[in-house]
């Protein structure tokens, strides 16, 4: 009895174990609606199932949700901006690359352009949260707001177009190659920034500046500078989701490219079993959570929901999760539990 | 002189100086450069308050909430499935519009009142629960209608469209005609709201309860103020009033649709900050918001009476005057700790 | 004199798991009365004002409230205020955003027609401050105010609220002189009132200004109430350190004096100083040596040691180490000269709760490598597994989070952290503080032994014993400034509680 308790308690304990515990169940309601979820089957030369489209279409909220975990990390605050952000760099990338026949600059530095611009927001909001000590949604607010209007203002608040074939690669598939490129490109974002934070003590010093300041200064840590440096790199990686979503419909909608992302990546970092409120984190949980949300939103569609009516059901995955998490309620709970017992107690007293 | 000025402003009602002086040199900017356009007539100042008076009413309740020290980024989605509300309501239902109003502002309080209590007495974060209530009022939208809903009820019409002349500012029109400038039932709705809270804020043990708890929970609750009871009435409070915003929001749209009042809530949120308040809790005024939205306005204002510039500069000059406030607000709070 | 009792508190008894926070203690409180309650770190002071606020709970024995005929007891800050009794804190417990006015009457505002009444309520304030002689223009918010002029807000919202019994809990400690005088006369004001005032302080020029009465704690017990024209000063120190003066003036310096060889010099400060914090001072640390720092709690000790190791920035004089100038902006200069410091308050400061054992004693050393030169898992661990040998740390596995250790263990946490950095200078401030005598020993004979390798220490403690047990030398402090110096010849228990009540012999 006690051996098999301890080795739930074990199980239960692994930091992964809930998000993964999300994701089995979603994953298992769509086995049970969808017989042929985890079919997958080769049309045209490329992969082709529910299971390769979650995959695909989780990738940039996987990239977004990489940054934001070491954001929220860092500092215990989140980044507002990084859908406007992203949508600013996709505006950027296709203006530079121009609508014409062929491109106008080699494509390449188009896509470096875009990364660029991503980190140079990045680093404005590092600037403000890290060094000007504004709270970070207060800060990332600003370019929430005029991300967009940039965007707009650069693609003349039309739909610009990409004539250029190679443009789609991006978003669709590399010639030859049957998986979906986006999932390349968010497997490579994962692995590099896992290798920078096994390799180095980057991963050490955030979670020290999240979880303690004050030791982390003491200890000959520069708060600021590690802060600084998550949101540039939160920056970069909206870039690079920005870059996804353009190449996907190979277009720009400055209003409407990456609309609301940044609410799905926070909640891909709180899925993922991570404290909003800073601290140690797990990159990996980030990403569960993300394909998380993204098999709940195909599985979802699949029973018919529509897109706009979606929402309501996130609302209520949401709710569940945070009020689980609440130590309010565990204290409350535990109070319930006193009593029952108690009273259980009571009663055997008076048997 | 100056030296007494500065002494009777503390950083504060300084901020608030500012952000009036803004508004009142922005005005003149639009009078001196459009004067051949009549950008000095009195109409388009009360344009100001009539393509706005939603947003004051959600600024008001948003200003409150952000006294308190929390956020409600979920008003925007209420104010759409308001706007939904009422016109499936009085639409698909047949139903009395006045019944209705009250159904769509009950509704909001509950709303409120729900996501209070997670924040108030569960202690989680605001932003998520916010988060999630903006989710589901969005869903809940979509939900009872995924198309269009025009309204055609009469009586809400005449009431959305009815005219009230003022009965001062006249001015003489090519015709020789005097016309007064004229306000609709939105403004004297959003006028009233504000005045209000002004007074609740200013005059009421709950009012100055807000600012207290803003202020130092801590200290709040030592000096014997229910802290979670006053954060749960704000919540309610401002529930309800994004339910009444909606019905103004309405009165002007006269319809619903799925995507309605996308991003208000961030518009309230900048608004209240360019209007002196404090995201970290216990400072704000709602006449500082008041002169926030106004801001707004006029910026708008000026880009139509422009002409030629695009809609999006709005954006880009709001953020442009977020971040000039945000980092304002930033080197007078270091300056305070510099004091001490 | 001989007043009316106003409050008393008979045979008062408070455990915490393993601690007696309180055993038996009386208290007595007269009207129109200036009571200092004094004693050194865990006496038990702030236990007793908590159980008599109610903010703890207490097991046995009994309050009294003069006008109530029953024994009282508080549940609450805000039961005891309507018992008469109020506190007022160090860091002041009102709303800065809030005016003056406000701060005085938030939840009990005069009305008119169901609308706060400003005027009357800008009125009474005024008034009421007036009677304390402060004149402030009482509409503007507070924070606009010093801390001196919010302590004393703070007290007339006390008094007005209930105006039997007042807790000052270390007023002084932020205020300058100036500001000090200022307070006290609202003190006497108020006595003249028959306010009765508890003083919670560290200053004894203070409790000598101002005070009536004296009652000294020692451990959880009371050492007694002596009337303060009847204690002087070195008495008091010795009744809250624990000794009696007439014994400590017997005991004899037995320590032989070291070899008089010029000593390397490690760290030279010349009139280093940080405003507001420790007044410009010299010091000069030799190799090998452990130097304490003496002083009341507030004397200024913690802010030297900070103020040297650049935790607080310096903003006077200069500072040498190894004869090479440093000029500090943040502790990474400092650790990489060769200095390294445990702070005073561990949980706030030193631990990084949520990381392991193993992530805390090597962030120190992963810091000073640099960001790209991370330690090989292996080197980690080899490095944990020493310090968890040599430290004898109580730890299931090195990688457990450290917030699940006792607060023993966390020390030598952190101090494992710093001697795996291999400092030449190392400050400990406080080091035993709250944990147990067996791990107490371990530290002072690992300070003694890493002295005798070579390594230069700086100790800082409340406890005198341990000073004498550790120390070569002392640097004593008062109010901020340090006062004077030790040599290891001089060093007793009797100097040193001399010279840090000042106005002794070796002043």
């Amino acid at each position: 009895m006690s051996k098999t308790q301890e080795i739930v308690k074990k199980i239960t304990g692994y930091h992964l174990f809930w998000p993964l515990f999300c994701l089995v169940i979603v994953l298992l309601f769509n086995l049970i609606k969808t017989p042929t979820f985890f079919d997958i089957t080769i049309q045209n030369g490329v992969l082709y199932g529910y299971l390769i489209d979650v995959l695909n279409r989780s990738s940039e909220l996987i990239i977004l949700a990489v940054g934001m975990t070491l954001v929220v990390a860092a500092s215990g605050g989140t980044d507002i901006s990084v859908g406007a952000v992203s949508a600013f760099a996709g505006a950027v990338c296709i203006f530079a690359l121009g609508t014409g026949e062929t491109y106008q600059i080699p494509y390449i530095f188009g896509v470096l352009l875009a990364v660029l611009i991503g980190a140079l927001c990045g680093a404005w909001n590092g600037f403000l949260v890290a060094k000007m000590k504004i709270q970070p949604m207060v800060a990332t607010l600003i370019l929430f707001t005029a991300g967009r209007g940039i965007a707009q203002l650069i693609t003349g608040g039309n739909i610009l177009y990409v004539k250029v074939d190679s443009f789609k690669r991006l978003g669709a598939f590399l010639p030859g190659v049957p998986i979906p490129t986006p999932i390349f490109i968010a497997v490579i974002v994962v692995i590099v920034t896992s290798l920078i934070l096994k390799k180095t003590a980057l991963g050490l010093y955030i979670q020290s500046v999240g979880i303690n300041a004050k030791a982390a200064k003491l200890v000959g840590l520069n708060a600021t500078v590690i802060q600084f440096l998550s949101y540039v790199f939160c920056g970069l990686c909206a870039g690079i989701a920005g870059l996804i979503i353009t190449s996907r419909i190979y277009s720009i909608d400055a209003n409407n490219a990456g609309l609301n992302i940044e609410l799905d990546a926070i909640l891909a970092v709180a899925l993922g079993g991570n404290s909003l409120g800073g601290g140690k984190f797990s990159i990996a949980g980030s990403v569960i959570g993300a394909i998380t949300i993204q098999a709940l939103t195909t599985s979802l569609y699949a029973m018919k929901v529509t897109a706009d009516q979606l929402p309501v059901y996130k609302a209520i995955v949401v709710i569940i999760i945070v009020a689980l998490q609440s130590p309010e309620l565990k204290k409350w709970m535990k109070h319930m539990r006193v009593k029952n017992s108690t009273q259980n107690v009571e009663r055997v007293v008076e048997q | 002189m100056i030296k007494k000025v500065r002494e009777r402003l503390d950083g504060n009602s300084f901020l608030l100086m500012i952000t009036i002086l803004l508004f009142i040199a922005l005005y003149i900017a639009g009078v001196l450069i459009f004067s051949d356009k009549n950008f000095g007539k009195p109409q388009v100042f009360f344009n100001l308050f009539i393509n706005n008076a939603s947003l004051i009413v959600a600024a008001v309740g948003m200003t409150m909430v952000l006294i308190t020290g929390g956020i409600d980024i979920s008003i925007g989605s209420v104010i759409g499935m308001s706007c939904m509300m009422l016109a499936w309501m009085m639409e698909k239902q047949g139903m009395n519009p006045v019944v209705s109003i009250v159904i769509v502002l009950i509704v909001g309080g509950v709303f409120g009142l729900v996501q209070g209590f997670f924040v108030a007495y569960l202690k989680i974060q605001p932003f998520i629960v916010t988060l999630a209530g903006m989710f589901f009022a969005r869903g809940m939208t979509a939900v009872i209608s995924s198309d269009m809903i025009s309204i055609t009820n009469e009586t809400f019409l005449k009431i959305a469209n009815s005219k009230i002349y003022l009965p001062f500012l006249a001015i003489v029109n090519k015709k020789g005609n005097l016309v007064y400038p004229y306000i609709y039932p939105s403004v004297v709705i959003a006028v009233v709201i504000l005045i209000v809270a002004f007074i609740v804020l200013r005059y009421t043990a709950f009012g100055r309860s807000i600012y207290a708890v803003g202020g130092n929970e801590q200290s709040a609750l030592l000096m014997g103020l229910n802290v979670r009871r006053t954060k749960l009435k704000v919540y309610v409070l401002n529930g309800f009033l994004a339910g009444l915003a909606g019905f103004v929001f309405c009165l002007n749209s006269c319809g619903g649709f799925v995507e309605q009042a996308r991003g208000f809530e961030m518009e309230a949120i900048a608004s209240s900050v360019i209007g002196g308040t404090l995201l970290t809790g216990g400072v704000g005024s709602v006449v500082g918001s008041l002169f926030g939205v106004l801001i707004k306005g006029t910026i708008e204002s000026l880009i139509t009476f422009q002409g030629t510039l695009s809609s999006w500069w709005t954006k880009i000059v709001i953020a442009a005057l977020l971040c000039f406030f945000i980092i304002l607000q930033s080197i007078f709070a270091k300056l305070k700790d510099k004091k001490k | 004199m001989g007043e009316q009792e106003l409050l008393s508190m008979r045979n008062i008894s408070k455990n915490f798991p393993g601690v007696k926070a309180l055993s038996h203690v009386d208290f007595t409180l007269r009207s129109g009365e200036i009571h200092a309650l004094m004693g050194e770190n865990g006496a038990g002071k702030s236990t007793l004002i908590k159980v008599l606020t109610g903010v703890e709970e207490f097991e046995t024995g009994e309050i009294r409230i003069a006008g109530i005929s029953r024994p009282i007891v508080n549940k609450s800050p805000q039961e005891a205020q309507l018992n008469g009794i109020s506190t007022v804190y160090q860091e002041v417990n009102l709303c800065p955003n809030l005016s003056v006015a406000e701060n005085i009457f938030v939840g009990r505002a005069p009305r008119k027609r169901g609308h706060i009444d400003w005027k009357r309520m800008n009125q009474k304030a005024r008034e009421m401050l007036g009677g304390l002689n402060i004149q402030i223009d009482v509409t503007k918010a507070l924070e606009n105010y010093s801390v001196a002029i919010q302590q004393m807000v703070a007290i007339a919202r006390a008094v007005d609220v209930s105006a039997k019994v007042l807790i000052l809990d270390e007023p002084t400690a932020s205020l300058d002189e100036q500001e000090v005088q200022k307070l006290f006369g609202v003190m006497r004001q108020l006595k003249s009132q028959g306010v009765g005032i508890i003083f919670v302080t560290h200053f004894l020029e203070q409790v000598y200004e101002v005070c009536d009465c004296i009652t000294v704690l020692r451990n959880g017990a009371l050492v007694g109430e002596y009337r303060v024209e009847e204690l002087p000063r070195v008495q008091l120190v010795a009744k809250m350190m624990g000794k009696d003066f007439d014994d400590l003036a017997t005991i004899k310096k037995e320590k032989t004096l070291d070899k008089e060889e010029a000593k390397e010099v490690i760290v030279k400060a010349k009139q280093l100083g940080c405003m507001g914090k420790i007044k410009p001072f010299d010091l000069t640390i030799h190799k090998g040596e452990v130097i304490g720092l003496s002083g009341l709690l507030g004397s200024g000790r913690s802010e030297l040691a900070r103020t040297l190791y650049g935790a607080d920035k310096a903003d006077a004089g200069n500072l040498e180490v190894k004869a090479n100038k440093l000029h500090m902006s943040m502790p990474l200069q400092a650790m990489k000269a060769g200095m390294a410091f445990c702070p005073e308050n561990r949980k706030d400061e030193g631990i990084i709760a949520d990381l392991s054992v193993r992530e805390n004693i090597i962030i120190a050393l992963q810091a000073k490598k640099g960001v790209f030169k991370l330690l090989s898992k292996k080197e980690q661990e080899a490095f944990t597994d020493r310090y968890i040998d040599l430290l004898q740390i109580k730890t299931a596995h090195r990688d457990v989070p450290i917030k699940q250790l006792s607060g023993g263990n966390q020390q030598k946490v952190i101090l494992g952290r710093w001697l795996l950095t291999q400092p030449d200078f190392l400050i400990l401030d406080e080091p035993t503080r709250g944990i147990d005598i067996g791990t107490k020993t371990e530290i002072q004979k690992l300070v003694v032994k890493l002295a005798s390798e070579g390594m230069s220490v700086m100790f800082i403690s409340s406890e005198i014993e341990e000073m004498l047990r550790t120390c070569n030398r002392m640097a004593i402090l008062r109010d901020g400034q340090k006062v004077g110096e030790l040599e290891e010849y001089e060093l007793s228990e009797e100097n040193i509680m001399k010279a840090i009540a000042g106005g002794g012999a070796n002043e």
